[in-house]
């Protein structure tokens, strides 16, 4: 082989098995760990007060219903906005250009500033409104102080760029002539994309709403400020009250427990857990998006 | 009439698939040889084993002989890129780099590692010239290939495969996504050009072979059904199949 | 007009058909509203920094504090009096980014040469989603394996003095970064049309010729836009560094020396901060200055790889 062949081969190569290697040895190394420290017990009960022993249940709840939320709240309106782009606005109006633009920011929004709007809108600005609308004579606030609902909403809005681009780009996949069939039978728009556009780019939108779930589960920063709580070993039965995250349980457990040797077993535990979790979301959106793919060249 | 290509037995898989099935043929130096027949029929195949494009393919695999000047051009010591600085390709659909008009030309002599400014520059007029395009674009030679029309841009790759200084050109119907103008041009180009080229010419114009080629050969199912001077091929073919096919052709 | 003989009314769409389209114009109009909102929040907080006036604040220049003999670059804002000098904390965010790109750039873009150029379609198929899974790790994880694995490794290795330092950080923040980079370089990549590289093969070009002088020029835009989209994730990360950098804010710009990010502050220190304090308006003015950053990032990138694709293909479409 050429000797320029020979050395690109050889470079690219190289890095391309660096980065396996890479990545291979510290998940290997981190499941490994933390299969063994994982046990039925962790998964079912509350933490003792110094973190160090016990479960991650209230977390595992938390970081659930976090999320949970968040997709409720966040996965109608991308998926709405995305079918207005997609199937709507013209092909040049300003109108789409800017909620495209805004869309791009919104991604590359760093998620610490999502902490910060997330702080300064929901619960400062919404909460403190609500509770001097309506619990004015409450001693402490109600709404107006960090809650699983605004850490919910926050990381609704950090999501909404994954849903919206999934979405519209799954939408526009779906073939021209399965709308113009619909049209031709009479069918409005509005039934075309309820029976015909919609159903058929499932998956696409399938794909963005998993992405979006593991994306909002895995982030801390934007919900620091805005509703975790560091040690809160009963579930939360309230949208207004605090709640705890595996996240942000890996953060403290790795940095701010008392005896972190101590707990060295429930954060490999934790990472494990927290780890599937996005894992199992993000390779079924992987499959998912295969899918969608394969349906439509077919 | 010495043989600048010869192909001994020459069959290529596909995987398990022949798209080519011993197909033996002798091409003739500073001629235009045409290749016809239906498509799918192994064509372009052919003509990418004649200069190991065919390699680029996964699962490609070759029986049989390739003779350039009388050298295999599959024996073990020969480096495929030697082989293709000789002989040089024009593709169906033109695909010029999306680079400046002089280095799409200037490609290939700098990748051969010429340096000298003087020399890139002879050399761009001269196969410019030789593609009868430099009339055309001699004041813009520093702007993008990619303004240029769908005609000046095959006659672009046809300068930037010159510029190398082939010895056989190899052009898969270089004309078919042309218009009628643009195709004439293209026809004009290719009989100047055999004055110093062998020509190989895959064509789909029954009208095309016969107007530019001196040696035609019919292609069907991956054999090669008959080789014959131009004219003897289209007035009185041999085989049986070589008939229908000009016939039905002819309507 | 032809058309205003005709009945209006018959051909109309049906007045749930109108609604239904303002009302999901509405709805997409939301992506504005939100990013208006972040911009006008954050600003709110920030903002009476500089009509009530501030003390300690020292955004370019170095300040002289009291009991100061000189002016200097501090940010300690629980010292007395508190400073608030933002330069460190430029200085910590441009160093780990900076080291961080300089590990994540070339082993993404020749790992996406392999995989795009080099590799079988096969095996391309199970690699990339291996890869594009590590970019979905949340970025805590992240940072927690900096904690465990990298940083004992960096300091047995360069016997550094700290364990958290500006370089374990980085390398946890390649780990983030490289994927991204990755994936859309090698989308770049393997979008350059077959056709160039078999007109470059058939020229007599060497593969890493082809490589080189066809395939990179013609992907150049879409791997600029990755350099871009890796480079802003890299600044606004804020879990790994604030788990890794060791976290002092201090002017040293050796990559084992602790650093303190942007990000990291504004984590690390909110929580402690009395709403309505200099501090706390401080913070949100450095969320403020995050928020510029990414924007003129993006805007800047856009440009240039705009610019780029026109050069190359002057027809480009205005809008692409
Ligand atoms: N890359 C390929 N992989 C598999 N089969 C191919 C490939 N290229 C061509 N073939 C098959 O080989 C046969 C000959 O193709 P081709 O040489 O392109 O014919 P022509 O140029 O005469 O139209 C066809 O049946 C085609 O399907
Ligand atoms: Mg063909």
């Amino acid at each position: 082989m050429n000797i320029g062949d020979r050395g690109l081969r050889l470079l690219s190569g190289l890095a391309l098995f660096v980065v396996l290697a890479a990545i291979l040895a510290i998940f290997g190394l981190v499941v490994v760990e933390g299969a063994g420290a994982l046990s039925w017990r962790m998964l079912v009960e509350a933490p003792s007060s110094d973190l160090a022993t016990g479960g991650v249940m209230p977390a595992i709840y938390g970081t659930a219903a976090c999320t949970l939320l968040m997709t409720v709240a966040g996965v109608p309106v991308g998926v709405a906005t995305a079918v207005y782009l997609a199937e709507y606005a013209p092909r040049r109006s300003r109108f789409a250009t800017a909620v495209r633009a805004a869309v791009r920011i919104l991604a590359g929004v760093p998620s610490i500033v999502f902490g910060l709007f997330g702080l300064g809108f929901f619960v400062l600005f919404v909460g403190k409104s609500i509770d001097g609308l309506f619990y004015r004579d409450a001693a402490s606030p109600v709404f107006g102080r960090p809650a699983l609902l605004w850490s919910s909403l926050t990381l609704a809005v950090l999501t909404l760029p994954v849903v919206i681009v999934t979405t519209e780009e799954a939408i526009r996949r779906v073939p021209r002539e399965l709308r113009e069939a619909s049209y031709a039978l009479g069918a409005t728009q509005l039934t075309t994309i309820g029976r015909v556009v919609l159903p058929h780019a499932r998956a696409g939108i399938l794909t963005g709403v998993v992405l979006a779930v593991s994306r909002g589960a895995g982030e801390v920063a934007p919900i620091l400020f805005t509703g975790v709580a560091n040690y809160l070993p009963r579930i939360p039965t309230d949208v207004r009250d605090g709640f705890m995250h595996l996240g942000y349980h890996v953060y403290v457990l790795a940095t701010q427990a008392p005896d972190v040797d101590r707990a060295r077993a429930m954060v490999f535990g934790t990472v494990l857990v927290l780890l599937v979790l996005t894992f199992v979301l993000d390779a079924a959106a992987l499959l998912l998006r295969a899918r969608a793919h394969r349906g439509t060249r077919s | 009439m010495t043989a600048k290509i010869e192909t001994r037995d020459l069959s290529t898989y596909y995987r398990e698939k022949a798209a080519l099935k011993g197909v033996t043929l002798s091409i003739p130096e500073r001629r235009v040889t045409a290749l016809i027949g239906p498509s799918g029929c192994g064509k372009s195949t052919f003509l990418r084993t004649l200069n190991r494009m065919h390699e680029l393919s996964e699962g490609v695999r070759v029986t049989g002989q390739v003779y350039l000047d009388g050298e295999d051009i599959f024996a073990p010591h020969v480096d495929p890129v030697e082989v293709r600085r000789k002989v040089g390709m024009v593709f169906q659909r033109s695909n010029p780099f999306p680079k400046s008009i002089f280095e799409n030309v200037a490609y290939g002599l700098r990748v051969a590692g010429e340096r000298d400014r003087a020399v890139l520059e002879r050399c761009v007029r001269e196969s410019l010239e030789a593609a009868a395009l430099w009339d055309e674009v001699k004041d813009r030679l520093h702007e993008s290939a990619l303004e240029l029309s769908g005609g000046q841009q095959q006659r672009l790759c046809v300068a930037r495969a010159v510029a190398v200084r082939p010895e056989v050109l190899l052009m898969d119907e270089p004309a078919s996504a042309l218009d009628p103008i643009a195709t004439a041009r293209i026809e004009e180009l290719i009989v100047t050009l055999k004055e110093k080229y062998t020509i190989v010419l895959v064509t789909h114009s029954m009208q095309e072979a016969r107007r530019i080629s001196d040696q035609a050969a019919f292609l069907y199912l991956g054999e090669m059904i008959e080789v014959a001077p131009t004219l003897e091929l289209f007035e009185s073919p041999r085989e049986p199949r070589t008939q229908e096919y000009l016939r039905g052709r002819f309507g | 007009m032809s058309t205003s003989r005709k009945p209006r009314r018959r051909f109309r769409r049906s007045l749930g058909e109108r609604i239904a389209e303002r009302a999901l114009a509405l709805v997409a109009a939301s992506a504005i509203g939100a990013i208006t909102l972040i911009l006008v929040f954050v600003v709110r907080e920030a903002l009476p920094l500089f009509w009530d006036g501030h003390e300690g604040l020292a955004l370019a220049a170095p300040h002289r504090y009291p009991n100061y003999d000189h002016p200097v670059y501090v940010w300690q804002p629980v010292g007395y009096p508190p400073k608030y000098g933002v330069v460190p904390l430029f200085v910590g965010t441009l160093k780990i980014t900076g080291l961080a790109m300089a590990i994540s750039t070339p082993l993404s873009l020749l790992a996406a040469i392999y995989v795009a150029e080099l590799m079988r379609p096969r095996r391309r198929a199970w690699i990339k989603p291996i890869i594009e899974l590590v970019a979905g790790v949340p970025s805590v994880v992240l940072g927690f394996i900096a904690l465990t694995y990298i940083a004992g490794a960096t300091q047995d290795l360069l016997g550094c003095t700290y364990r958290l330092n500006a370089l374990v950080a980085a390398i946890a923040l390649s780990l983030a970064v490289l994927p991204v980079i990755f994936t859309v370089a090698e989308d770049a990549l393997h979008g350059v049309p077959l056709a160039l590289r078999e007109a470059s093969l058939a020229l007599g070009a060497r593969r890493y010729q082809t490589v080189t002088r066809v395939v990179l020029p013609a992907a150049l835009p879409g791997i600029l836009a990755a350099l871009v989209l890796g480079f802003g994730r890299a600044i606004g990360e804020t879990m790994i560094v604030l788990m890794a950098s060791g976290n002092a804010a201090v002017l040293d710009p050796s990559p084992t020396s602790s650093a303190r990010t942007l990000t990291a502050t504004i984590a690390a220190e909110l929580g402690e901060s009395p709403r309505g304090s200099e501090h706390w308006r401080v913070l949100f003015l450095l969320g403020m200055i995050l928020l510029l950053i990414t924007w003129a990032l993006d805007a800047v990138g856009r440009i240039v790889v705009r610019r780029l694709a026109r050069r190359l293909d002057p027809s480009t479409d205005e809008g692409a």
